[in-house]
């Protein structure tokens, strides 16, 4: 059994990483990229003035390597006590990811916002953040406790349905981010939402009419949901605003606010996916049929 | 110690040649011109045509938007009474526009012509570029100053040139710049101040010109021959006129720019 403080680090952990994404979003709703021309120094110093949008570039650098420093903490305390090994792996991962992500940034930085390059900082900060709740998620009691199965019989699968609709909302941040640095124009993002939001309605009425009375599969999908109901609105209410402050000679509040929240509950929703994707893999038996395909051999009878 | 030297000549160049370089909104337009073409022997004057006009507005006149500047007080503090208000579109007094850039845009025959020693000054002042658009030849030095109690970063996004991003502390060194080729109009922005933008011309000889506060330009110096011309505006985009000037000819050409 792994103590309870692994678990509370973990949640801190995501939490921290939720504020990350929130500051990264402020970054460029504001513009403020490319507000200190160089890294890893700011303005030569491990502390430049925070004025104007320095801030928010300069803080959002700040909570980075906080959130660097909290997941090495994470990946070595995996390292040292706990027993699955994939979570151990999935530890390193993390500090995998967070240094690429960090090498991402810089290198936004110092080639002045590739277009490629942004859209992968970007869709890796998804990524990340998704991992740290899957690790909060798996170090929690509730996991400890061990699954409780039920059956859920017909095609697609619920394991199938799951994948894909963490997929739809991956490419759906994907085709956001693409958006959002102007490499391609926000219909894709649009007409991705109706996919995106399609598949999460099919896949969580589907678990809540037949899986009410399980606890973890009701509120995983209860979550998702709900996020992205909210996502939708925040999205509309982001592209709205935009369109309202088209000729302000500045990022307005209104718009900066409403986008990054946009971009902010856009990881909650993939996080939140994967955990129901996660939930449906644990507790819901797999259907033999599902696994003929992928050429295991079933036995008959 | 090779910028040190710089730093100190230029301003004395400057004061010797009587400030001639691009300070389109205080200095009067015709002198503007009269700096690259003076500087520049190759042209030959006695059978040289000239360019005026005006670049007039049309529609109704749209209220310039007032800048927040509260997320950084030093610039706010510049401003202390009047809101500093957003130069993308200036409409004189008169109906014309400020801020055109009048450039030859094709026709001018293929020559060496000399680029002016003299810098172009691109002032950073009260969080705002002064002047908002300059022009500048190809290779010609652009001297950026900042003059306020606060950090600036000059970003130009050219499509043709080299990009580059600096900062440029309270009372840093000045940088002088250039762009080796020609580019109608390279946007400069400041992110540390989102609000701040500019734009520069580079041209590969000396007739171009940026209207002031009455609208009115000047090209001198052309070359007998047929040009197309062209009035590129920040917000209203660009419009071309085909002109054919004789020796010593001083021809009229005026643009107009219907409001949205
Ligand atoms: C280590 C974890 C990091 C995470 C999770 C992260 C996350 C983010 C997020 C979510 C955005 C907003 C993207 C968008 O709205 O499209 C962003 C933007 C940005 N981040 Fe990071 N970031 C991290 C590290 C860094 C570092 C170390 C730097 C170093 C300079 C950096 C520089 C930037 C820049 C310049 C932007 C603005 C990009 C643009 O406007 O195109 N980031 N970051
Ligand atoms: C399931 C639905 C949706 C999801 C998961 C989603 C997710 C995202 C994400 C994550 C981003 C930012 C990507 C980045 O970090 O750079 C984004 C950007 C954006 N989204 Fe959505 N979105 C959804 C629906 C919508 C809808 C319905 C609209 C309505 C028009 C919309 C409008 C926008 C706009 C305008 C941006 C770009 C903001 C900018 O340019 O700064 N989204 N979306
Ligand atoms: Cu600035």
């Amino acid at each position: 059994m792994t103590s309870p403080w692994l678990h509370r680090y973990a949640v801190l952990w995501s939490f921290c990483t939720l504020f990350l994404v929130v500051a990264g979003g402020l970054v460029t709703s504001n513009d403020a990229g490319l507000s200190v021309p160089d890294w890893p120094l700011s303005y030569g110093s491990l502390m430049p003035p925070m004025e104007g949008n320095i801030f928010y570039e300069h803080g959002h650098r700040m909570v980075a390597t906080t959130v660097g420093l909290l997941t090495i903490g994470m990946a070595s305390w995996l390292a040292r006590a706990e027993q699955r090994r994939w979570l151990r792996n999935l530890g390193w991962l993390a500090l995998a990811a967070v240094i690429a992500q960090g090498v991402l940034g810089g290198m936004t930085v110092l080639f002045m916002l590739p277009k490629p390059v942004s859209i992968g900082h970007a869709c890796l900060a998804q990524l990340f953040f998704s991992t740290t709740a899957a690790v909060a998620l798996f170090t929690s009691r509730s996991w400890a406790r061990g699954p409780r199965m039920v059956d859920d019989p017909g095609a697609p699968s619920l394991h199938w349905f799951a994948l894909a609709a963490s997929a739809c909302i991956f490419l759906q941040l994907a085709l956001g981010a693409s958006a959002r640095h102007k490499a391609l124009g926000i219909l894709p993002h649009v007409i991705g939402a109706l996919v995106a939001t399609g598949m999460v309605l099919w896949l969580t009425v589907r678990v809540l009419m037949r899986h009410a009375d399980h606890h973890a599969l009701r509120r995983s999908a209860l979550a998702v949901l709900s996020i992205t109901f909210l996502q939708v609105f925040l999205g509309i209410a982001a592209y709205m605003s935009r369109l309202a402050t088209a000729d302000a000679p500045q990022p307005m509040p209104v718009m900066v606010g409403f986008t990054v929240a946009h971009v902010a509950t856009g990881a909650l929703t993939l996080a939140s996916s994967v955990i129901l994707a996660i939930q449906i893999f644990r507790h819901v038996r797999r259907p033999l049929a599902d696994l003929q395909p992928i050429g295991v051999a079933v036995p008959s009878a | 110690m090779k910028n040190v030297l710089l730093s100190l000549a230029i301003p004395c160049v400057m004061f010797v040649a009587g400030c001639g370089g691009s300070k389109t909104s205080e200095s009067t337009p015709k002198e503007e011109a009269a700096a690259p073409a003076a500087s520049a022997p190759a042209i030959d004057e006695a059978n040289a045509a000239t360019l005026t006009g005006k670049v007039s507005f049309t529609g109704d006149k749209p209220a310039m938007r007032n800048i927040d500047m509260s997320a950084n007080p030093a610039c706010a503090r510049a401003h202390a009474g009047a809101p500093a208000k957003s130069e993308e579109v200036i409409v004189n007094d008169n109906g014309t526009l400020k801020n055109a850039f009048v450039w030859v845009k094709a026709g001018v025959p293929d020559r060496q012509w000399p680029v002016p020693t003299t810098p172009v000054d691109l002032a950073q002042k009260g969080c705002m570029y002064g002047p908002h658009v300059i022009g500048v030849m190809s290779n010609q030095d652009i001297k950026i100053v900042n003059s306020d109690p606060t950090n600036h970063n000059i970003h130009p996004l050219p499509k043709i040139n080299q990009e580059w991003n600096e900062s440029q502390p309270p009372n840093g060194d000045s940088k002088l710049k250039k762009f080796a080729r020609e580019e109608v109009m390279i946007p400069v922005k400041c992110n540390v101040h989102p609000w701040m933008r500019s734009y520069i011309g580079v041209v590969n000889h000396p007739f171009f010109f940026v209207t002031g506060d009455d609208g009115t330009f000047t090209i001198k110096g052309l070359p007998p021959g047929k040009y197309t011309v062209e009035a590129w505006h920040e917000k209203y985009g660009t419009k071309d006129v085909e002109v054919t000037v004789a020796a010593k000819e001083s021809k009229a050409v005026d643009f107009t720019f219907p409001g949205a």
